[in-house]
């Protein structure tokens, strides 16, 4: 189908607000009468609590009260298993352990909550915080993810018998049949480490429990509003219609946000109807650290059986994951490491063990990527190696077990995150990845740019790897669209926007169905008294789930203007075309009747709607994929490398990208840019330090190195087109595409920029002290 | 992340500063650009009763000189020396470590006088000053003193200056001709304090030998770190790459004095130190023969 409005570069219709301060951020709730919470966090990662004081802290002047897990009562409760493990696999062990609202007893990360004050202002709380006298007994911390299964380790959780959260085993084939006829057969260890999400705002929530309305407003910055208004009605024991939950505008989610149940969501509603007064709570970049959580520690061992001439036999991995101190999010990161180790290629054999473990840090779960750039840094660097080894083209190895486009659907036989089958979609690599090598000039840079620069004494290299995402996944999303009587379009999702411009691109889809530009549609997500239901925002889905429940919705709508345009133009309904706000005959355009002027018949104040019919033109649909639609992308860089200092400059990257139909490239582009800043942090500039005691050494923004504006490349997208088969959009995500392959092609870059040291980069982040190590080994080895 | 309570008075000249600083003493801190010093109110490091917030006295900001010196008022923002062509010209050390601290927003706010009070070891301003022998014009209600560089930095985040006192002004003497000079440093972001950096003066006699030399680093030790073994080695010769590369293993071995932490060991220092202290002398080097245009 040709497009008008769908796949235009249009700008983005929130800018203008979002540009000039005029959004509005949780922040920016200011209600008469409102509180505000500081908590008393845990110094220790690992302690028991053997006293608590609250006395002093309750006489400063302003402070309103001090809560600790005792004064909530039958209130007390863990929060909810966000996602349960999955239920069609055989020998899982799964212990659930869930985060609380206040500790009771034990602390089992540092930032913790153990006690709240709710004062008059932010400054009379905090000062009130530090009046709290507190007894702790120190315990010994569980931080490393080998040592913890060790029979003599300290327990993160005192009533299971070990350290072990989860264990699974996902097979394909077989692998060691694939081992014994091989030639060639490669074993590495891997250790990534752990990395803070960042949004560029923090958490934060307002809550208002209204005594006489007997409702609780809430604004939480959040990327699942509707699965936290229903939490929060049934942990307070209320109905859905009595809470109202808002995701204004928020400033960046990449997973975190989704976290279902932070501490501070089960204390401040719990608070607010104690005290019968609104209250708020911001999180500050200091709490981020600590209390919201992270992504991407895993300790791989590795083995790739091949034949000689570079096709994959098969794949075996042990993996060992960190979950922190609780595993609320189930086993998602980890299956999606799983799913992304054999990467864009046809493998026949797989077995894939995994082990979960607690540990005394924060909690893991999914930040932008979610497990996946393990997978495919381990698929990719694992080929680079191999190639190495049988002296061929880093090129060839991979078009040689690309899956090739004839064999899709490709069903991998183990299962994804959303616990149904692995199945590829769709994808057409090979023409997307030598695109990709002929944008970098990947010929001319090794034949001839190259070897001039090094005659130079500068060391560049470059960096080509493709990649997979498995990207829109289930259960499912809705959307609401509705003419007003004004001709006007009012549409609503469930899932909430964190940057992601679903004011323009879900606009655009519904301007395309209904024949209106895409100002006359205002898109609300993220507000629960728009829509009931839905899940929320991740997993690189809302183009593909929500995106299409609007599409739905908006032909539906289409079809009731058409029927009634139909009636009342006296005209067949497949002779009329919507235009401009008007429906209208195709070939008589003075016999015309605006959308406006439909609502409003649509909506008869006197007589009688139609039995069968319902008033208004209006509709809610739903959509639900069996299975994903996988992207597929290619991103390449050329960097130089300063073996006297280890600073790193890039001087040239390029992506090609393959999500299907897009609605609007501007939009991919920005989350192609994004992804790629948040890559590069993966792989030189973000660690979590965590010392042996589980403190974290850098809980600062002067700390934790983020990539910004003057250390990110220019990024040339180019876009490829393999529709998803299976939606009527025929769109992939894209959201967390550009973070995933970016550690991969960096090594490889960086291996290529420096041949005579032969290194063979197993982890990340690289900082440049640690490749002064690496490179320091080699030259004592020499 | 919120402050401790605390009194705020905004002066308007500069008595009127030093009577307060006289009053409270101890308890009083002065705010200056503040962006060392607000983060740690915020962050509850510091907890002063009373702030004495000298942004309101515009005879601190101001920056003159003559052939004698380049004078620097205590509130000269980072951005505002950047800018100015007299400091490129006089202080041509000065005006190249400008971009190295922070970003553009903190240079718009830091303040020269407020850097050095501080006295951060990683701080530019702290090696160049001390690479360049200023002197710091110290006041407080019972009169003035002139402090050396080599005087006013006495330990990690100490100076020479009191409670009561008030640094009101930073001269900088102009290098001798046939000076060169280089600051070079290595930061995980240009905008991070650095892992490690030093800068070198060199200044040749007329027969090309070295008559001075002088290498400070930052990030190496409690404060400014001079290498003056290091220096002695180039003193009285003609500088050759083997003398540098003596000179730079000198004051990477033996005279800097680097910490570890998450972002670097002190052995990756020393080694950053060696490479950095051979590129500052080849630059300084060059500049002072001339073989680069002075700008
Ligand atoms: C993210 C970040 C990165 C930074 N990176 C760098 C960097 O790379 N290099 C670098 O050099 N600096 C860096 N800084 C520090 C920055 O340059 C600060 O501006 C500077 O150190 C302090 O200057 P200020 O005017 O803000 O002083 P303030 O924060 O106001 O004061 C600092 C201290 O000096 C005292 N003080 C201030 N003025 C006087 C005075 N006239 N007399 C007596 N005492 C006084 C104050 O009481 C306080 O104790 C960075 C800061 C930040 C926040």
């Amino acid at each position: 189908m040709k497009h008008k409005i769908i796949g235009k570069r249009v700008k983005r219709v929130e800018d203008p607000r979002l540009l000039t301060g005029g959004a509005l951020f949780v922040d920016d709730v200011n209600l008469p009468n409102m509180l505000h919470a500081a908590f008393l966090r845990s110094d220790y990662a690992h302690a028991r609590i053997k006293n608590i004081d609250t006395s002093q802290a309750k006489t400063i002047p302003g402070v309103v009260g001090v809560y600790t897990a005792e004064d909530m009562g039958d209130a007390w409760e863990p929060g909810p298993p966000l996602v349960s493990p999955p239920p069609t696999l055989e020998n899982v062990i799964f212990n659930s352990r869930r985060q609380v609202p206040l500790v009771k007893d034990k602390v089992k990360h540092a930032g913790e909550i153990i006690a709240v004050v709710v004062a008059e202002n932010r400054y009379i709380a905090e000062d009130a915080v530090e009046e709290i006298s507190l007894e702790y007994e120190p315990l010994p911390a569980v931080v490393d993810l080998e040592k913890c299964l060790e029979p003599d380790s300290p327990l993160v959780h005192e009533d299971l018998d070990s350290n072990l959260a989860a264990h699974l085993i996902q097979q394909k084939g077989d692998y060691q049949k694939a081992l014994a006829t091989a030639d060639l057969v490669i074993k590495k260890r891997f250790h990534l480490d752990r990395g803070a999400a960042a949004a560029m705002e923090n958490r934060g929530l307002v809550v208002d429990w209204n005594e006489k309305d007997q409702h609780l407003m809430v604004w939480d910055a959040t990327q699942s509003p509707i699965p936290i208004r229903n939490g929060m009605a049934s942990r307070l024991g209320l109905r859905t219609h009595q809470v109202r939950v808002v995701a204004p505008f928020v400033g960046g989610g990449f997973g975190p946000k989704i976290m279902m149940f932070y501490a501070e969501e089960m204390v401040l509603p719990w608070l607010t109807r104690q005290l019968k007064r609104p209250v708020k709570w911001i999180e500050d970049r200091r709490e981020n650290f600590y209390a919201t959580t992270q992504e991407r520690e895993q300790i791989h061992e590795v083995e790739m059986a091949l034949s000689r001439e570079g096709r994959i036999l098969g794949i075996k991995q042990k993996i060992i994951h960190d979950t922190g101190a609780y595993d609320p999010y189930g086993l998602t990161t980890p299956l999606n490491t799983q799913s992304h180790s054999m990467g864009a290629y046809d493998v026949e054999n797989y077995y894939s063990e995994l082990t979960v473990v607690f540990t005394n840090k924060t909690i893991v779960t999914p930040v932008r990527g979610a497990g996946r750039p393990q997978g495919i840094f381990i698929v990719e660097r694992m080929l680079d190696f191999a190639a190495r080894e049988l002296d061929l083209d880093p090129r060839e190895i991979r078009r040689l077990n690309f899956i090739p486009p004839e064999a899709f659907p490709y069903n991998h036989e183990i299962i994804d995150q959303a616990f149904t089958d692995l199945v590829f979609d769709s994808g057409n690599y090979l023409p997307a990845y030598n695109k990709a090598l002929e944008k970098i000039g990947y010929d001319k840079f090794i034949q001839e740019e190259q070897p001039r620069l090094r005659a130079e004494g500068k060391h560049v290299g470059i960096g080509v790897v493709p990649f997979i995402e498995t990207t829109g996944v289930g259960p499912y999303e809705g959307a609401r669209v509705a003419i007003e009587p004004s001709g006007k379009i009012s549409a609503a999702t469930g899932v909430g926007t964190q940057g992601q411009s679903h004011m323009t691109s879900f606009a655009q889809i519904i301007a395309e169905v209904l024949g209106v530009e895409v100002e006359d549609v205002s898109m609300v997500t993220g507000d629960t008294a728009e829509i009931h239901w839905g899940t929320g925002t991740f997993a690189s889905r809302g183009a593909v789930v929500a995106g299409n429940a609007v599409n739905a919705a908006a032909l539906d709508v289409r079809q009731k203007v058409l029927a009634l345009a139909s009636k009342v133009l006296k005209t067949p309904e497949d002779e009329l075309e919507l235009e401009g706000g008007q429906v209208r005959a195709a070939d008589i355009p003075e016999q015309s009747i605006s959308l406006g002027e439909l609502a409003i018949l649509a909506n008869p104040f006197r007589g009688a709607v139609e039995p069968g019919t319902e008033p208004g033109l209006e509709s809610t649909k739903y959509f639900g994929p069996a299975y994903g639609a996988t992207a597929f992308g290619v991103h390449g860089m050329i960097l130089e490398v300063d073996p006297e200092t280890m600073m790193i400059k890039i001087h040239k990257y390029v992506t090609v990208e393959d999500c299907g139909t897009m609605l609007n490239p501007l939009v991919v582009e920005g989350q192609i840019h994004g992804g790629v800043s948040m890559g590069l942090g993966n792989c030189y500039y973000e660690k979590l330090h965590f010392d042996e005691s589980g403190q974290l050494l850098n809980a600062s923004l002067a700390d934790y190195l983020i990539p910004s504006a003057s250390e990110m490349p220019h990024i040339e997208v180019i876009h490829e087109n393999t529709p998803a088969p299976n939606n009527a959009l025929g769109t992939k995500g894209v959201g967390e595409a550009g973070a995933i392959p970016v550690p991969a092609a960096f090594m490889q870059a960086l291996e290529n920029a420096l041949p005579e040291y032969n290194l063979e980069i197993t982890e990340t982040p690289l900082s440049p002290n640690r490749l002064y190590e690496l490179l320091q080994k080699k030259e004592r080895n020499k | 992340m919120k402050p401790a309570p605390f009194k705020y008075y905004a002066p308007r000249s500069v008595p009127e500063a030093l009577s307060l600083l006289h009053e409270h003493g101890y308890d009083a801190k002065v705010l200056a650009g503040g962006q060392s010093l607000v983060p740690m109110m915020n962050f509850r490091l510091v907890q002063p009763a009373v702030v004495v917030d000298i942004n309101n006295i515009p005879e601190l900001a101001t920056i003159q000189g003559d052939n004698k010196s380049l004078r620097l008022g205590a509130m000269v923002r980072h951005a505002a020396a950047e800018k100015d062509s007299l400091v490129k010209e006089s202080a041509p050390l000065v005006h190249e470590s400008m971009p190295r601290i922070a970003t553009m927003q903190i240079r718009n706010r830091g303040t020269i006088g407020g850097s050095l009070s501080h006295a951060d070891p990683s701080a530019e301003l702290v090696v160049v000053t001390t690479a360049l022998k200023a002197n710091f014009r110290i006041q407080n209600q019972s009169g003035e003193r002139v402090v050396p560089a080599s005087e006013f930095f006495v330990g990690l985040l100490m100076t020479a200056m009191e409670p009561e006192d008030l640094l009101v002004e930073i001269e900088i003497p102009p290098l001798p001709p046939r000076s060169g000079w280089s600051l070079k440093e290595v930061a995980r972001r240009p905008h991070d304090f650095a892992l490690v950096g030093v800068a070198a003066v060199l200044t040749l006699d007329r027969k090309d030998r070295c008559e001075d030399a002088r290498l400070v680093y930052l990030s190496a030790g409690d404060g400014p770190i001079s290498a003056p073994e290091a220096a002695a080695l180039l003193q009285g010769e003609k500088i050759t790459p083997d003398l540098i590369a003596a000179a730079a293993d000198k004051a990477a071995v033996d005279e800097i004095d680097p910490g570890s932490d998450i972002h670097a060991t002190a052995e990756f220092r020393r080694h950053l130190a060696n490479v950095l202290t051979r590129r500052a002398l080849e630059e300084a080097h060059q500049r002072a023969l001339g073989g680069k245009e002075e700008i």
